[in-house]
């Protein structure tokens, strides 16, 4: 079966990884999590206080991380960075699209309901509110709904 | 050491963290970071469909999953050993509006008088994690993205794509906070 698409965020390592190797990402995730429960990233009080501007936290917060994301991402660019097994890092681009305006609208309507982005989600039922598993599995509907419809959709 | 772990962090620890997770993937295994795309990946696994866009490879993709196995025991983490020991400190003009809108449980990361099974049965509840949760699915995916991929992977890339993209985010969420929530609060 064919990979998924270059510009949908896939894995670009050519090389298989086992069960084992996989447990890398386990790791960065649980440093994340931690990160997003701490910085209370993943409360829906910091997200309103950002959409009613009466915080700079979560400003603070995604700014510095595009500031070190991106100064990061050029310096790796620039002295060309190969991956622990040798590859070279695929950047991949993603073209822009009504998607984008369409999408990102509807994204913001459910950030702003739920208090949380993709990531918080997965951290808020780690962090003993569990019924934000069903906010989970209606992402998931959505996500298929959108599959279903996708050739239907203005892109 | 441990107890200045327990309370909140400082917005820009927290944004050197995130910011150094695109670099990290990248180098240990050409990863693009990104999570909404574990939705789909759930799709592809487990729903049997016709449709192509759920037809691919999702083993390749496996990673995605075990990276989200970790938010939710980072979260935990979070939660228990390096607990915040005392309330939330939120900002008084937003306690007072949310108040006035009637939510009543200031005292934890989210608000569980809507928060919580219990929640999830009265109407407001259930339009906020039901109806929001299926447009955060449906929205990132025909974004091509959330707040990781594009926000911050997009942009530290340059990309146009996730500017607009992180334009609408941010357009959607001031549109429905200042205009839609109130009303649905009130429920």
């Amino acid at each position: 079966m064919k990979n998924i698409n270059e510009e949908e965020g896939a894995n670009h390592q050519k090389t298989g990884e086992s069960f084992i190797a996989n447990l890398k990402y386990v790791l960065v995730g649980v440093f994340f999590g931690i990160v997003f429960v701490k910085a209370e990233i993943i409360s829906w009080f910091r997200i309103q206080e950002m959409f009613r501007l009466t915080s700079f936290h979560m400003y603070g917060v995604i700014g510095t991380a595009v500031v070190v994301a991106t100064l990061s991402t050029l310096l790796m660019k620039k002295f060309k960075v190969k991956t622990l097994q040798g590859e070279e890092v695929i950047y991949s681009v993603r073209p822009l699209d009504k998607g984008n305006v369409i999408g990102g609208l509807l994204f913001g309507l459910g950030w702003a309901m739920t208090g949380a982005c993709p990531g918080p989600l997965y951290g808020l039922v780690g962090s003993g509110f569990p019924v934000f598993l069903a906010a989970i599995a209606s992402a998931i509907a959505g996500t298929y709904a959108y599959g279903l419809l996708r050739d239907k959709l203005p892109h | 050491m441990i107890d200045m772990l327990r309370h909140p962090w400082h917005w820009s620890i927290a944004g050197i963290l995130i910011g150094l997770t695109v670099p990290i993937l990248y180098v240990i295994g050409n990863k693009p970071f990104g999570i909404s795309s574990s939705f789909r990946h759930v799709c592809a696994a487990c729903i049997p469909s016709g449709a192509a866009y759920f037809s691919y490879n999702w083993r390749h993709e496996i990673w995605n999953l075990f990276f989200i196995a970790g938010i939710i025991i980072g979260g935990y983490i979070g939660a228990t050993a390096l607990k915040n020991p005392e309330p939330i400190k939120i900002e008084a003009s937003t306690q007072q509006q949310l108040q006035n809108s009637g939510v009543t449980d200031f005292g934890q990361l989210v608000p569980t008088d809507i928060f919580s099974w219990q929640g999830l049965m009265t109407e407001r509840g259930f339009i906020l994690i039901v109806v929001g949760g299926f447009l955060v699915g449906f929205g990132t995916r025909y974004a091509g993205g959330c707040t990781s991929g594009h926000s911050i992977t997009g942009l530290s890339n340059l990309q146009l794509s996730s500017l607009v993209a992180t334009i609408c985010f941010m357009a959607g969420g001031f549109l429905m906070t200042w205009l839609i929530l109130p009303i649905i609060l009130k429920l």
